[in-house]
């Protein structure tokens, strides 16, 4: 066992999973959207970022440009929520809630083809 | 290190500022969230939350030592409590990412990967030719001097960096890319441009035959279109250069060896073929012919070596003094002992002798024995080897008749080959040719153009080098004689200051010194000689179209359109009245 095989799957699954828990849900329900937890996807898939630099292979390569994509969907959809709350001071509107959202489920999906990315290279591994 | 190495540096690298982000992400995220969980008041004073907002925002302002203060209201005391936490928290994190940063900047292995890295950028953006120098020693120093003056580039890989850091003290005009480390390396060799289309050839002179050697194999497997100039020091060296097709392989001492004889026997062929290539900016002192009669060497070496063959061509009886006996097998005189004693002296018999090598590799033993030997004969003729550039002042203080500097006899080499190919041939043609023709064209050149090095150069008549003359050809069908063209182009009366001194036509013919109406031909390779203001002009002769009017027909050609067609009517309106 690595340890640092450990972490890195770890941080990896923990980005997809947090992300799929602020995701699911009604889409223009604000209920169903904690802010936390999408604060909680953010700074993981960060991390989870910066644990794929520096590795030279195919692989890593593309394991850090799904990780970048999840971090610019995730930001994104923060930046809609703070602007929707307090710039547009409209409050949490069913609109802003859903382009949240939706933002969201497109970083899910990079999320999900991380870890597919990870359960292949895990697979493809002889021992 | 070879670039495949430092690029894992990188890499490296990168994996290194691992830890120091993930802190400071971590940092970050305790702060902020504390913040928004931590009860705070409202404008009104009424218990509220911090939004996410505010909370980045607070946060990125006091993690950065900015402090704007409490926004957007005061803070209740959990707030503050929990803010001075987060202060000394951000301030760790932020310290331990920049010494982090720091340590990383610092890093040798880092450094000399970004600059391998810069130094394979700048060579790959390079868009004119160039020669790459291997060996930034005494006699890469020269050449890049010499092909910078002569408007080439170059880029050098030297081993030592004290060298490759001095480069840019030379105060060279173009920038050299010079890179520091092996040039065994065949990566190495092609990240330094070996494999660039701009590449015109390879010049491996460094001061390791076995890296010389190596140099040429990857020169010649990776590039073989790229000729390569080869120093070799030992006959095994030079004949395995040759064995794979190395076309220029450059022995130092072989070729002063070839000099001497020549100046034995043709001291007038000599003469001319050490002025003609000489660096450009030396003054080339002609010296006395040496004598015939009884030789003394001393220093058995390579160099040596070459010497007593030298000499025994051209039938000269040499004594060599030595530590060791020359090989058994050979009848030559040898006396034991040390040249720069007196009794080994004379019991070669130097009182008798007319010429003496002092040839060791050490630059003090060659000037004592030389010193020693002046004073027991004045008269004799002094050839001297010179070890290394830095006893330059030592050497000129003393008077020899030929003093031999490998690192030069190298680098003018060198440059001949590279700037001027036509050269050889015309050499060759000099030692054929007999004592009284040289003789007879080194007066007439020397009393033209004086004894400071001149220029020579080639000059193609093709699209690139002569455009102008190309098209005038095309034009008007009639020859343009050579003596034309070698004119003045600011006043046609003048001729320039140089002179032809070989043609070779597209034909395979070639006309030693062919005189001024030999006419101009497509695809002609001229090898001329003069002074450097003449080898621009006749430049711009040859590319620009209304100069080279000028100088063949002594009309003035406007510039322009407008001016073109002015020029036209005018000698249509002037026309009918003729």
């Amino acid at each position: 066992m690595n340890l640092e095989k450990v972490i890195f799957g770890f941080f990896i699954v923990l980005a997809a999973t947090l992300n799929f828990g602020f995701f699911v849900g009604d889409l223009d329900n604000p209920m169903h959207h904690d802010v936390y937890e999408l604060f909680a996807a953010i700074v993981v898939n960060l991390i989870a970022t910066v644990l794929k630099f520096g590795d030279r292979t195919h692989i890593g390569a593309i394991h850090l440009s799904t990780s970048l994509v999840a971090d610019l969907q995730l930001i994104a959809a923060a930046l809609v929520w703070g602007y929707g709350v307090h710039v547009a001071s409209v409050g949490m509107s069913p609109e802003t809630i859903a382009k949240v959202v939706s933002l969201s489920g497109g970083a899910l999906f990079a999320n999900v083809v991380s870890v597919v990315i990870l359960i292949a290279e895990t697979i493809m591994q002889k021992r | 290190m070879n670039p495949e190495a430092y690029e894992s540096t990188l890499f490296l690298a990168l994996r290194r500022m691992r830890a120091p982000l993930i802190m400071l992400i971590l940092i970050y995220a305790v702060s902020i969230l504390g913040l928004t969980l931590v009860p705070s008041l409202d404008a009104k004073g009424n218990p509220s939350q911090m939004s996410f907002l505010h909370a980045f925002y607070f946060i990125s302002y006091t993690a950065t030592t900015i402090g704007f203060g409490e926004i957007p209201n005061a803070f209740s005391e959990a707030q503050r409590l929990w803010v001075t936490f987060c202060i000394y928290l951000s301030v760790i994190g932020w310290a331990y990412f920049i010494g982090a940063l720091l340590a990383l900047l610092q890093d040798q292995n880092f450094r000399n990967a970004v600059r391998l890295q810069r130094f394979g950028q700048a060579v790959r953006n390079m868009r004119e030719p160039f020669y790459l120098v291997c060996g930034y020693g005494e006699t890469g120093q020269l050449i890049c001097r010499t092909l910078d003056q002569l408007g080439m580039r170059a880029v050098v890989i030297e081993i030592d960096h004290g060298r490759v850091s001095q480069l840019d003290l030379h105060g060279h005009s173009a920038d050299i890319p010079a890179l520091a480390a092996d040039a065994r390396q065949p990566e190495i060799l092609k990240l330094a441009g070996l494999t660039h289309r701009c590449c015109r050839g390879i010049i491996a002179l460094t001061n390791d035959d076995g890296a010389n050697l190596a140099i040429a194999i990857a020169a010649r497997l990776l590039a073989p279109k790229v000729p390569a100039l080869c120093r070799a020091e030992t006959v095994e060296t030079a004949a395995n250069m040759a064995s794979f097709g190395t076309r220029h392989i450059i022995n130092p001492f072989d070729k002063f060896g070839r000099y001497l004889a020549l100046a034995l026997h043709a001291p007038a062929a000599y003469h001319l073929l050490e002025w003609l290539t000489a660096v450009p900016g030396t003054i080339v002192e002609p010296h006395r012919d040496p004598p015939r009669g009884h030789w003394v060497l001393c220093g058995y070496g390579r160099f040596g070596k070459v010497m007593v063959s030298a000499l025994e061509q051209e039938n000269i009886p040499v004594t060599i003094i030595d530590h060791a006996p020359p090989a058994s097998e050979s009848q030559r005189r040898w006396v034991r002992g040390d040249g720069s004693r007196t009794l080994a002296l004379l019991e070669a018999g130097i009182q008798q002798a007319v010429g003496i090598v002092a040839c060791t590799h050490r630059d003090v033993n060659n000037l004592s024995i030389v010193v020693t030997a002046r004073e027991l004969n004045p008269g004799l003729f002094v050839v001297l080897r010179q070890n290394l550039q830095a006893n330059q002042s030592l050497f000129d203080a003393f008077e020899s008749d030929f003093t031999v500097v490998p690192s030069q006899i190298v680098a003018r080499e060198c440059l001949a080959i590279l700037t001027t190919p036509l050269l050889e041939p015309f050499l060759w043609q000099i030692k054929q040719r007999g004592e009284s023709w040289a003789s007879t064209l080194l007066e007439q050149l020397t009393e033209r153009f004086g004894w400071e090095a001149p220029t020579v150069w080639s000059v193609c008549i093709d699209a690139v080098e002569a455009p102008a003359l190309m098209d005038w050809l095309h034009l008007n069908h009639t020859p343009a004689p050579l003596g034309d063209l070698l004119r003045n182009p600011h006043d046609r009366a003048e001729e320039l200051e140089c002179r032809a001194l070989y043609l070779a036509r597209t034909n395979d013919s070639t006309v030693m010194l062919p005189h001024r109406h030999t006419p101009v031909q497509t695809g002609d390779q001229w090898l001329l000689v003069g002074c450097s203001a003449a080898r621009r002009d006749l430049a711009l002769t040859l590319s620009n179209e209304n100069t080279l009017e000028y100088v063949l027909q002594g009309r003035e050609i406007p510039g322009g359109w407008v001016w073109e067609q002015l020029a036209w009517l005018h000698a249509k309106l002037a026309g009918p009245e003729r």
